[in-house]
């Protein structure tokens, strides 16, 4: 029989643990996991960078729905374990859930240290620990006013520079000499203290708080030296303890944290600890790397295996953007102890070597951290230093005759020097599944091999790797950057738009710094789109950053001249529609008519200047445009269904007319046509559209992605539904999701391929909240949206774009 | 070609001025056309609202380059996306063209160009 594993905490070890144990031994356990939090498994080392507004939660996800589901896990969510009957091996829920266990798993983490002073439970005081946290911290930054962080260590710091990017007067507050000072020498920290200070963070040290002032809620922060600052939001960020009451309370031993052996076993052997919770060899860790070399040595266990753990070097890095800085080990002075010290004031470096017996016990880099992971490795390995001592700290590159390729500097690592610290992958591990499994992308080897995947402050060195062993196969830009304006791709531009509420171009240019001043016509287009998708509300449509077509809502022809095409629902004509274009074309003399491929009719050949005329008189007869030239809804082509076909099954042209009714007037990424077929013959070709409907007599088959253009390809079937209304709702959330997601200029045959089929699936049909939530999306947006914009024109808008500004008659005497 | 502050003095008596609008015509980083005995003119009111006139015609295929997205001081032309130098007409990036360049004048936002100093730049 299976055996029962519960895990007790959700957080990032045991995530890493399972993920360690599916590779060991899939299968091998029925697994119950209680998480605290009311949600999946997220990369809280990124809760700094999602505070600054640089990632969004959706970013730092690790173990989606899908993988606990996939794997088989049961996992409470929102659910506090209250007991362990050690007795009966099992395990209570405050919310009364039971399960029990064969194995026992304690993953508590920790918890935040609120100093005991006067007032620190007043609202407006938060720590930093959890999404609940950063939640908060964003809710108090919204109006600005002034955030107080009592704490200058790592996380202190990173919570000062998110509210500071959030547009907060920030003070930190830090009770020692120095900041950092567990991690960083008093010369360090001096350079970071500047640096902050020139992000405009006011740095206070020697800052002892006496008490937290305000009159039901945070108003200030009382120093014991007399001074008070005021504050609108104060973030206890001075420390964590492990969060071992549970433990303690079911008589397990615990002295800081659940004391553990080197199998991370506990005083009962049926139950292990794991992550910032536990302690071992009378050390507890707060950092990811030796949580997750714990993590492995407990997945071995688990699967029967004798790994030890052995205890952990750490190194630190800060997350705080354009402040470079690496710490690791120990590098206190002592009498049987030298230092190795380099300082380039000009360049703001700062560079120190620790050396115990010609070994390098202590590393702190300030600046310039490229040699950081090579000390490192040095440092972990205990390795004989004497040789390279007299250049050593002129880092790795001097070493082999004054290359300063980084690359060399990689290539000369060896394969059990670490790479990522974090994860604890190796130069050689990655190289190993480059070569076995052929990954060529970055996003391939995160996926992998988890390198860079964390923190990510490695990815350069993971990309010198990958260049080293691909040679020109790899190709660095492999997200490729929007345009030459901005180094950023589509989709992380979409998502900063959305971060950080960026509402116009020159915020987005501004904040997303932007290379040129006013973007190009690749940029512009793109990020209108965006902003029009994103808002639509909010946003002023900024024409001039449209492509002609949009500008004046014809196609532009080889000589300058226009197409126009009014739209004929579904495909649907009458008399007097053919008879009011035939006097437009009579009238202004339009050489071409052209029947569409897109069941309606072309007018080509139309002067700039006769556009709003051709549309007066077009818009007298009922026609509106048929936007053909948009990167937005065209066509819905249908056949004439069960109104007059011998074998129609539903009202195919009704319901094609009843979208495309619907759905006008919507821009989306690239342009969009769809069909609907009366029955499964598929007059109306919908299985090559990009959103297609096939009748069936139990109902509507929705088809999507496919192609009949420079790619042919036949659509992916989304589901079936049995009424039209139901099939409407399924076709305008697809689309609206589509609008949401996609790169601009990318069709949805592309979009859907590149994020999965069944990604779409789960969305649209399985998920009826998202659903729902789509369909209201794209039905505000409609509100905005559904213009004419031919009658907008005849009425007088945009006069400019169709006559000369001047009309010379002959050259000026 | 652009003049920002043109002297009285630096006037010779062979350019003579006509005038064609305002700078409030054109929208912002956009264009506007002008029809005369030499042919279609398209004059530019840029970002930074800099005028500029060059002949309506890419030298590519003869697209209608007051049609395009004006971006910097540069346009791209909207049949097959030449960028056109504003300042000097030719064609940036690896394409290679010369479009021709008029004199427009900015007095306080009154707009004037000279037809009679089509400025080539062939060479």
């Amino acid at each position: 029989m299976t055996q029962k594993l519960v895990i007790i905490g959700n957080g990032m070890a045991p995530g890493r643990m399972l993920e360690d144990l599916f590779e060991k031994a899939p299968g091998l356990y029925d697994i119950t996991i209680f998480n605290a939090e009311p949600r999946v498994n997220y990369d809280r080392i990124m809760l700094s960078p999602v505070l600054s507004g640089e990632k969004a939660y959706e970013d730092i996800i690790i173990h989606d729905e899908a993988w606990y589901a996939y794997h088989g896990v049961t996992l409470h969510k929102g659910a506090r374990v209250a007991t362990i009957d050690r007795a009966a091996r099992t395990v209570t829920a405050e919310n009364g859930i039971t399960a029990s266990y064969d194995k026992l798993v304690i993953a508590t983490g920790s918890s935040p240290i609120i100093i005991p002073v006067p007032g620190s439970d007043l609202p407006g005081v938060v720590a930093y620990r959890d999404l609940d946290d950063v939640a908060r911290m964003l809710d108090a930054a919204k109006g600005g006013g002034r955030a107080v962080v009592i704490g200058g260590g790592l996380l202190g710091l990173e919570a000062a520079y998110g509210l500071k990017r959030q547009g907060m007067d920030v003070t930190v507050l830090h009770l020692m000499p120095t900041l950092m000072e567990r991690q960083l020498d008093p010369a360090a920290a001096y350079l970071l203290e500047k640096a902050l200070a020139a992000r405009d963070i006011t740095i206070l040290t020697k800052a002892d708080t006496q008490a937290i002032v305000g009159d039901g809620k945070v108003e200030g922060v009382a120093l014991k030296d007399g001074r008070v600052l005021p504050a609108d939001l104060v973030v206890m960020a001075v420390g964590i303890r492990p969060a071992a009451q549970l433990a303690k309370a079911v008589g397990l031993e615990v002295h800081r944290g659940i004391v553990v052996d080197d199998g991370m076993r506990t005083s009962d052997p049926a139950i292990y600890a794991l992550g910032e919770c536990a302690e071992h060899r009378g050390q507890c860790y707060g950092l990811v790397a030796p949580l997750y070399e714990s993590a492995k040595v407990l997945a071995d266990r688990l699967s029967g295996g004798q790994g030890e753990y052995q205890g952990s070097v750490t190194a630190t890095k800060l997350k705080v953007t354009g402040v470079n800085l690496f710490s690791a080990g120990d590098f206190a002075d002592a009498p049987d102890r030298q230092e190795i010290v380099l300082r380039d004031a000009a360049a703001g470096v700062y560079k120190r070597l620790v050396l115990k017996d010609d070994r390098i016990v202590g590393a702190v880099l300030y600046g310039d951290v490229a040699d950081g992971p090579w000390y490192f490795d040095m440092l972990r390995r205990g390795a004989d230093i004497g040789a390279l001592r007299e250049t050593l700290i002129y880092g790795q590159s001097y070493q082999g005759g004054g290359t300063h390729d980084p690359r060399a500097a990689v290539a000369a690592l060896g394969d059990d020097a670490e790479i990522c610290g974090c994860n604890g992958i190796s130069k050689g591990k990655i190289v190993a599944a480059i070569t076995a499994k052929g990954l060529t992308t970055l996003a391939d080897v995160r996926a992998h091999t988890k390198a860079s995947a964390s923190c990510g402050s490695c990815t350069g060195l993971v990309e010198q790797v990958m260049a080293l062993t691909l040679g020109d196969a790899y190709q660095p830009n492999a997200v490729e950057p929007v345009c030459g304006c901005t180094d950023l791709g589509h989709d992380e531009v979409r998502r900063l738009i959305r971060a950080k509420g960026l509402k116009t171009i020159p915020a987005v240019m501004q904040e997303l710094e932007w290379k040129t001043s006013c973007g190009c016509a690749k940029c512009r287009p793109a990020l209108n789109y965006y902003l029009v998708c994103d808002y639509p509300d909010a946003y002023a449509d900024d024409y001039q950053s449209r492509f002609i077509n949009e500008r004046v809502h014809a196609n532009i022809q080889k000589d300058g001249t226009y197409s126009v095409v009014p739209r004929m629902w579904g495909g649907v004509t009458s008399s007097t529609e053919l008879r009011a274009i035939a006097d437009v074309v009579d009238k202004f003399a339009i050489p071409m008519v052209k029947v569409t491929g897109g069941q309606r009719i072309d007018l080509l050949g139309v002067h700039k200047e006769d556009l709003p005329a051709v549309w007066a008189d077009l818009g007298q007869a009922g026609f509106v445009s048929g936007q053909a030239y948009a990167k937005g809804l065209r066509t819905v082509k249908t056949c004439v269904g069960s109104q007059w076909c011998r074998f129609g099954t539903q009202d195919s042209t009704g319901l094609g007319i009843r979208i495309e009714k619907f759905m006008w007037g919507s821009w989306t990424p690239a342009k969009v046509k769809l069909a609907v077929s009366g029955c499964p013959r598929n007059c109306a070709e919908a299985t090559c559209k990009d959103i297609g409907i096939i009748c069936v007599d139990s109902g509507y088959e929705i088809h999507f992605a496919g192609a009949a253009g420079l790619d042919i390809k036949g659509t992916e079937i989304l589901g079936t539904v049995k009424t039209e209304d139901e099939a409407l709702e399924h076709v305008v959330a697809l689309a609206q999701m589509y609008r949401e997601g996609a790169r601009y200029l990318e069709r949805i045959y592309k979009w859907a391929k590149r994020i999965g089929y069944d990604a779409v699936r789960a969305q649209i049909m399985d998920d009826a909240d998202r659903r729902r939530g789509y369909f209201e999306r794209f039905v505000f947006s409609q509100k905005f949206a559904q213009v004419d914009p031919w009658s907008e024109r005849v009425s007088g808008k945009d006069k400019h774009e169709f006559k000369p500004m001047a009309i010379i008659a002959e050259a000026a005497e | 070609m652009q003049i920002v502050d043109l002297e009285p003095i630096a006037v010779t008596i062979d350019i003579t001025w006509t005038p064609i609008g305002h700078l409030d015509d054109i929208p912002r980083r956009g264009a506007r056309c002008v029809e005369t005995p030499k042919g279609r003119v398209a004059v530019f009111r840029t970002a930074d609202d800099a005028v500029f006139a060059l002949e309506d015609r890419c030298p590519h295929k003869g697209g209608p380059l007051a049609q395009g997205i004006v971006h910097g001081h540069a346009v791209t032309c909207p049949l097959h996306n030449w960028v056109i130098s504003l300042e000097t007409g030719g064609a940036l990036g690896a394409d290679e063209g010369q479009v021709k360049t008029l004199l427009v004048r900015n007095e306080g936002g009154a707009l004037f160009l000279s037809l009679d100093t089509l400025t080539a730049r062939a060479e």
